[in-house]
Order: C-alpha cells, then sequence, then structure tokens
C-alpha cells in the first residue's frame, strides 16, 4: 500500500488519546451555520406532517405508504445529501446530514429506512463503484427513485461477518456471477430496488456485488416480527442462482472486506447522529409530561429525583452530541484531502477509514445513550408510559436495536482497542512508544501536574488527560501480561474501551464548552453539562481500571497500580446534585435541549 | 408581472415564549425564529401565480436587523427570486412598516403587493390595510382564495368572513392580504436552500428609500395569558344547565 500522508494531528483517528486539540480545531453545533440549520428544520416539518401523523399505518407497514413517503423525502432532497452533485446529489457536509439525519429518526422507524438507504445501501456503490457502475445506479439512489439496501448478515453469520456462505460462481460463459444463498436482517428488503450483496467467490473470497430486486433467482421471505422499528421492512433476501453481471461486481474479487467494513464505519457513524436525534426528542418528550403531570399538589418536575433524570439525560446527549458533530467535521476535512486508499479498485477515501475507531465510539456511546434516554423518560411517564398513549413505550421499543446492528455494541467494543493494536502493528499508529512514556512516567512516580488550576472547566479537562494516561497505562499493563492474545481477553478489552469512550467524549464537551466560551457566550449551562458528566465519568473510569487491572496482576503489584489509578483519577467531587438541579430548572423554562444549550 | 411579497421574523409558532422578568419583551435566548406563517402563505401563493405564468418575478422584503437575512433565505430557498432587507434596528408598529413598505413598493413597482394578513408575534392585522390606503390602492382583506382574470388586470379574491365567503374583484396594483386557508405553503427543499445562496439579497435603510422608520406606538408591559383552571365533570345534565346558568352566567 502506498504510504499515507501525514494529517494535522487533531485529524489522525485515534490520536485525541495521544495530543491535545486546540477547541478552536474542532467544529461544534454552535459552529452550524443559517443554511445548515434551516435543512434540519426541513426535516423536521417533514417529520411533523408527513411521517409522524401516520405512525401507526406506517407501523402496519400499509402498502405503498412508505415508499410514497421515501419518494417524497427525495423529492426535499433528504436522501442524497451525501452524494455528489454530478449523481444528482447534494454534495453536503457531514455536518449537515447530521442534523437532517438527527430529524429523520426522532421517533419511529422511518428514520431507519432512510438511514439504511442512504447510509450502507448507497455508499458501497458511492464510494467503491467504478464510474460505469455509479452512472447507471447512483443518481437512482440519490434521488429516491430506487431504494438500496444492504446484505452482509447470514443465519449463521452475524458478528462474524466474514464467516458468510452465500457464494458467487462465474458462469460458463463467464458474463455472470451466480449467487447462492440467504442473507439475514436485511433492512429495506421489501422494498428495496439495489442490494448490495457479500458473497464469497469460489467459496473463499469475500466480495460484493450491486444486485438488482429484478435480477432472475432474487427474492425476499415473509417479515420479520421485530420488538421495534416496526416501520422498518426487515426480511431475508434469497439468491436461488441469481443472476448477476460480472460489471455488477464492487471493488474487485475478493475486496468485501474492505468494502464492509469502511461502509460499516460510515453507518455507525449515522446511527450515533441518529440516536442523539431520538433521545432529543425522547427528552423533550419527558419535560413535557413532568411540567403537567402533577402528583402531591405539584408538577413531577419540582422534585429532586425527576430532576436528576431530566438534567442526566441532558447531560448525556450533550456529550453525544458534542462527540457527534466534532467527528464530522474531521471526517470531512480528511475527505477534503482527496486522499484515497488502494486496497481495492478503485481507490477509497481515506475519510472512510481514518475514524473507525471513532465511529465504533460514537456507535456504542449514543445507542446507549438513546436507550438510557429511553427508558427513563418511561420511568418519568409511570404507568401511562408503559402504555401506547404516550410515544416512550415506542421509543423503549424501537431504541434497542442500536445496541445490536452495525456491529454489536460488544464487536465495536472489542475493536475499539483491537484498531489501535493494529494500526500499532502496521506503524500506522505509535502506540507502543506512547505506552512505554506513560508507564514510565507513572513509574517513576514523577509528580502529575495538576496545573494549579482553579477554572473548573481546565481542572476536567486536566483529569481527562490523566483519563488518556490511565487507558494507555493499563493497556500496557493488559499487553505485558497478555501479549498478542490480549484480544482474547474481552472484559478487559472492554474496559479499556470504555474509558477511551469517556474520554473521548468528556474531551468534545470540554472542548465545544471551551470554544463556546472563548467565543464570548454565557456558556453556564453548557459548563454545568460537561461537569455533571465529569464528575460521575471518574468514578465510572476508576471502578473500570480496578477491574482491569485486578484481571491482569495481584498482590504488591496489584496495590502499586491501583495506587496510579488513585493519584490519576485524583478529583474534588463537585455538588453534583446542585449541578442538576440547575439544568432541569432551565430545561423546564425552555422545554428543549436545543434551546437548553442555544448560547446567547 | 412581478409581485412584492413582505416576509416578516417572528419567533417559530412552536418555540416556548417566555417573558422578559425585567420589562416589555421576550427571551430570545433559545427561541426559534421563522417566517410568519401568513406571509409564507403568501409566498406560496406568489410563487403558484408564478409556476403558472411563467416570465415574471417574485421579490420578497423584510424589515428589520441583519438577521432577517434567515428569513429572506427561507423565502429564496422557497422560490422567490430576489429579496431585499430594509435594515433598522427599530421596533417597528404597523404604520411604520406600511411606511416602509410603499417606499419599497414605489422603486419596485410590483403588480400587486401579497403579503399574511397578520403577523403572529403582534398579531396587529393593520400593516396590508395601511399599506393600501398609502398606496391609493385596492385592497382585499383575509383572502382565502385567489385568482388573476381578465389579462391579469384583476384579482378575484374570495375573503373568510365570519358570515361565510365573499368573493370581490379588485383591480390591480392593489394590497391582497391571505388567510390560512388560502394554501399550504411548500417545503422548503434543500436543492432549494442551496439554490437561494447565489440569489441576489439587496440591504437598504428606509433613510435610502426616503422614509423615516419609527413608530407611533410604544410597549409598555407584556402579560401571559391567565393559566387555565382546571375543568370539572359534572354528574348530570341538570347540573351541567345550573352550572351554565348560575356559575358561567352564559345561558
Amino acid at each position: 500500500m502506498a504510504e499515507l500522508k501525514s494529517l494535522p494531528p487533531h485529524l489522525i483517528g485515534g490520536n485525541f488519546l495521544l495530543v491535545e486539540t486546540e477547541p478552536n480545531l474542532i467544529f461544534t453545533p454552535e459552529d452550524l451555520s443559517s443554511e445548515q440549520r434551516l435543512m434540519a428544520q426541513t426535516a423536521e416539518k417533514f417529520m411533523e406532517k408527513e411521517v409522524l401523523p401516520h405512525i401507526e399505518e406506517l407501523e402496519h407497514q400499509e402498502p405503498g405508504l412508505t415508499q410514497k413517503i421515501f419518494r417524497k423525502a427525495g423529492e426535499l432532497g433528504l436522501l442524497g445529501m451525501g452524494v455528489p452533485a454530478d449523481y444528482d446529489g447534494l454534495d453536503l457536509d457531514r455536518a449537515t446530514i447530521v442534523g437532517v439525519e438527527e430529524q429523520l429518526s426522532r421517533l419511529g422507524g422511518f428514520g431507519v429506512t432512510c438511514g439504511a438507504h442512504s447510509g450502507i445501501g448507497t455508499q458501497p456503490l458511492q464510494y467503491f463503484g467504478t464510474e460505469a457502475q455509479k452512472k447507471k445506479y447512483l443518481a437512482k439512489l440519490a434521488t429516491g427513485e430506487w431504494m438500496g439496501a444492504y446484505a452482509l448478515s447470514e443465519a449463521g453469520s452475524g458478528s462474524d461477518a466474514l464467516g458468510l456462505r452465500t457464494k458467487a460462481e462465474l458462469s460458463p460463459d463467464g458474463q455472470h456471477y451466480i449467487l447462492n444463498g440467504t442473507k439475514m436482517w436485511i433492512s429495506n428488503a421489501a422494498w428495496a430496488d439495489l442490494f448490495t450483496v457479500f458473497a464469497k467467490v469460489d467459496g473463499q473470497h469475500v466480495s460484493a456485488f450491486l444486485v438488482e430486486k429484478t435480477f432472475p433467482g432474487v427474492s425476499t421471505g415473509k417479515e420479520e416480527h421485530k420488538l421495534g422499528i416496526k416501520t422498518s421492512s426487515t426480511r431475508r433476501v434469497i439468491l436461488e442462482d441469481a443472476q448477476v453481471p460480472v460489471e455488477n461486481l464492487l471493488g474487485g474479487v475478493g475486496k468485501g472486506a474492505y468494502i464492509a467494513f469502511n461502509i460499516l464505519n460510515a453507518g455507525r457513524f449515522k446511527l450515533g447522529a441518529g440516536a442523539i436525534g431520538a433521545a432529543k426528542e425522547s427528552l423533550k418528550v419527558a419535560t413535557r409530561y413532568a411540567l403537567e403531570r402533577q402528583q402531591f399538589g405539584r408538577p413531577l418536575a419540582s422534585f429532586g429525583l425527576i430532576q436528576h433524570k431530566l438534567a442526566e439525560m441532558a447531560t448525556r446527549i450533550f456529550v453525544g452530541e458534542s462527540a457527534i458533530y466534532r467527528t464530522a467535521a474531521m471526517m470531512d476535512a480528511v475527505f477534503a484531502t482527496g486522499e484515497t486508499m488502494d486496497s481495492t479498485t478503485p481507490p477509497f477515501p481515506r475519510g472512510l477509514d481514518e475514524f473507525a475507531l471513532e465511529c465504533s465510539i460514537i456507535k456504542v456511546a449514543c445507542s446507549e445513550i438513546l436507550d438510557d434516554v429511553a427508558d427513563e423518560s418511561l420511568q418519568i411517564h409511570g404507568g401511562y408510559g408503559y402504555t401506547e398513549e404516550f410515544p416512550a413505550a415506542r421509543t423503549v421499543r424501537d431504541s434497542r436495536i442500536n445496541r445490536i446492528f452495525e456491529g454489536t455494541n460488544e464487536i465495536n467494543r472489542l475493536f475499539i482497542p483491537g484498531l489501535l493494536m493494529r494500526r500499532a502493528q502496521r506503524g500506522r499508529f505509535p502506540l507502543v512508544a506512547a505506552i512505554t512514556k506513560v508507564t514510565k512516567e507513572l513509574l517513576d512516580m514523577s509528580p502529575l501536574s495538576d496545573g494549579g488550576e482553579s477554572d473548573e472547566l481546565a481542572v476536567a479537562q486536566a483529569l481527562l488527560v490523566n483519563a488518556k494516561k490511565l487507558a494507555l497505562f493499563i493497556a500496557g499493563v493488559a499487553h505485558q501480561k497478555h501479549g498478542d492474545k490480549l484480544i482474547e481477553e474481552q472484559e478487559v478489552v472492554a474496559a479499556i474501551a470504555d474509558i477511551i469512550i469517556e474520554v473521548y467524549l468528556g474531551e468534545s464537551a470540554v472542548l465545544r464548552t471551551w470554544k463556546a466560551r472563548k467565543a464570548g457566550g454565557n456558556v453556564t449551562v453548557m459548563s454545568d453539562l460537561t461537569l455533571a458528566f465529569i464528575n460521575d465519568a471518574v468514578g465510572r473510569m476508576e471502578l473500570l481500571a480496578r477491574q482491569a487491572l485486578a484481571a491482569t496482576s495481584q498482590g504488591d503489584e496489584l496495590k502499586a497500580r491501583l495506587g496510579i489509578v488513585r493519584r490519576l483519577m485524583r478529583w474534588s467531587p463537585l455538588n453534583g446534585v446542585a449541578l442538576r438541579r440547575r439544568v432541569a430548572k432551565r430545561l423546564c423554562e425552555v422545554g428543549s435541549f436545543p434551546a437548553l444549550v442555544a448560547v446567547k | 408581472m412581478k409581485i412584492l411579497v413582505p416576509l416578516k421574523r417572528v419567533p417559530d409558532p412552536d418555540t416556548k415564549i417566555r417573558i422578559k422578568p425585567d420589562g416589555p419583551g421576550i427571551e430570545l435566548d433559545g427561541v426559534k425564529f421563522a417566517v410568519n406563517p401568513f406571509d409564507a402563505i403568501a409566498l406560496e401563493e406568489a410563487l403558484r401565480i408564478e409556476e403558472k405564468l411563467g416570465e415574471m418575478e417574485v421579490v420578497v422584503v423584510s424589515i428589520g436587523g441583519e438577521e432577517c437575512v434567515e428569513q429572506l433565505r427561507v423565502g429564496l430557498a422557497m422560490g422567490a427570486d430576489r429579496a431585499l432587507l430594509v435594515k433598522t434596528s427599530e421596533s417597528l408598529d404597523s404604520l411604520a412598516v406600511a411606511k416602509v413598505l410603499a417606499a419599497v413598493y414605489r422603486r419596485e413597482k410590483p403588480d400587486f403587493v401579497l403579503m399574511g394578513k397578520q403577523a403572529i408575534d403582534d398579531d396587529s392585522n393593520q400593516a396590508g390595510q395601511m399599506l393600501a390606503a398609502m398606496l391609493g390602492v385596492g385592497q382585499a382583506t383575509f383572502v382565502s382564495k385567489l385568482e388573476l382574470i381578465e389579462n391579469n388586470t384583476k384579482a378575484r379574491c374570495g375573503r373568510e368572513t365570519d358570515a361565510g365567503i365573499e368573493t370581490i374583484t379588485v383591480r390591480l396594483p392593489a394590497v391582497l392580504t391571505t388567510d390560512l386557508r388560502l394554501n399550504e405553503p411548500r417545503y422548503v427543499s434543500l436543492p432549494g436552500i442551496m439554490k437561494a445562496k447565489k440569489k441576489p439579497l439587496e440591504e437598504m435603510t428606509p433613510a435610502d428609500l426616503g422614509v423615516a422608520a419609527t413608530s407611533r406606538t410604544k410597549i409598555f408591559k407584556l402579560e401571559s395569558p391567565p393559566k387555565r383552571k382546571a375543568g370539572v365533570r359534572v354528574k348530570t345534565v341538570d347540573e351541567l344547565v345550573d352550572k351554565l346558568k348560575n356559575e358561567a352566567k352564559v345561558i
């Protein structure tokens, strides 16, 4: 592979663990232009008028209804946002797209239909297709004339995606690949016109194919009865001697893994954006209910435990949102370099690969944020929340899938340290040097600089600097013990991943708050949210570190290492109750998350 | 043909309005703004006329601070051809707005003005009528049906009144103010938003137009409507009649 060009430090995947980033280098929701906001508003109005009033019919999959609304979304430009203008797309930046997708996913499963279409349904072709393939299909997908789907999973291969069994054999005349196999859990299957299907050529080389639904031998199974996202279609895709023209091979024979995994990066990012959109809606609904519902002669919102819930929901949404918009712009910047990776023919953009780790963080974090927010929103509704009278129950059902699809959260957790190790082995990421340096520094007992900061935000940032050291230190200890078999120690690997996740979320929130403060805004609320998060993250990280170290060392060595953890996680606890009450009070005044964090 | 459509920047109808504790006005932080919905209906109608007639121009105008550019961009994104911003930091009453619009009218010489019957922030319902009077042209208010007739020299308007629809014909130029049921405004499409960036948007001051934009009225106080009291459940018709007669005193 050609050597990769060097990028600025803040644009290197995973590098946030090794370097500190200037606040003005990150993108924040406050930086959105009025045009970008207007596009999100269009999606918001579209949802309110076309989708939400029909949510019941959509969930019962009234024939033709999803397709009708889908086409309308296409007419408004909501389905081809990331596609180049040459193929009737809008060529929009990711921050704009996130804003729109947050809206499309706020309630119900229509967002899954759109996301599966414009993400994993369109992007394999967009990033790995030849000119001829793109000419044939891409504009159709970008305008919503056609719907796209992605067919990777099988009955026997979910997380073990490359263990797939679907076969592709070249026909005797060399004109077609003949595909045989069954794909499972295919979103949009009932309505899709074009499937990106993964199959093994000659039983061994994983390859991707563009398969039209009308090709001979292609059919779909019956609708799966799912717990949630009932609006979206999920079926098997059955390939029985399916005839796929050779020109529909995507990226070359044996290049399927590059396509599958790089597209999943983008899909994971999109999933995070959708989850945060749904979480905001759920918080809005919960806030409204907490203000209306009276018990003991007072609104629920006047009680401390309810305030705690509302503020915690806002806190989690804030950190997730901060990480998403930061990453969106980082991805755009690397895409903008035009640099490609030549593992496939044609080569694919480096931007798709660079932030694989950040995409996994966002997938895991935001899907869990939404689950927790949805759960607490239902709880605030009490018995009513358990009925279909309010949207809370639906959100709980719809949310749950996010921890499963696009790579389970378990797979994504393992992937985070795993990717760092792989990049280190390839000389693409200086992990070993960083671990060696941190370990030496910590064992030398050299005093940690506490910076003598009095500014709470600076103190929080200093804690995160230590948390990065903690992650590297534990990774070093674990690797020392297990060597390259570390990946088999899944519990330890996941603990490292969780610390890294806390760091990225926390840092994104700190940098966002700094940036808004430097711009002269009133950031009282942002600051409260950031501190509320880090105040609790300290304890979570310390626990993870203790568990990981106890699993890898014992006796005096363990004691010494736990001492290092305590030193790194030194933190004067803030009054989290007061912080959250302030946030909840303000939230109840303004009614929604966007208004809560709006900077004057 | 040319149609002039004024667009007012108002708090989004879905926004929670909070009155400032320290004086007349509302809290602005966290408040979303939108094009006055009745103005959006006016613009939609103008765009439909443009689509029908072909060669013509729809010009949108807003009066206010730099922030009104946002609403003008919405207008351009919906399909207006050109935008004008009359910049002022003053908060104008209906009469002052009408004066400024009259000056814009004289500069632009449109075939007619199509505007919302009222703005949803102050609900004055005066600017259109005042404008027509100043210009000495006809007016049709509360228009819920509009048709250009006699070679586009007249407008046949269905007006919503309490008693029903009144149909009148006005000679153009005229000022037509729109009611809710005239149409349903289109979405602001994403391609439209991108095209809007390239459309002309001209800024000017009231002085440039030769008018002094000053209000003659002043807002002293704003109050939220009183909270609705909880309802009661009546057991019998007799009880209901009794309450209506003796408590509510409505029958």
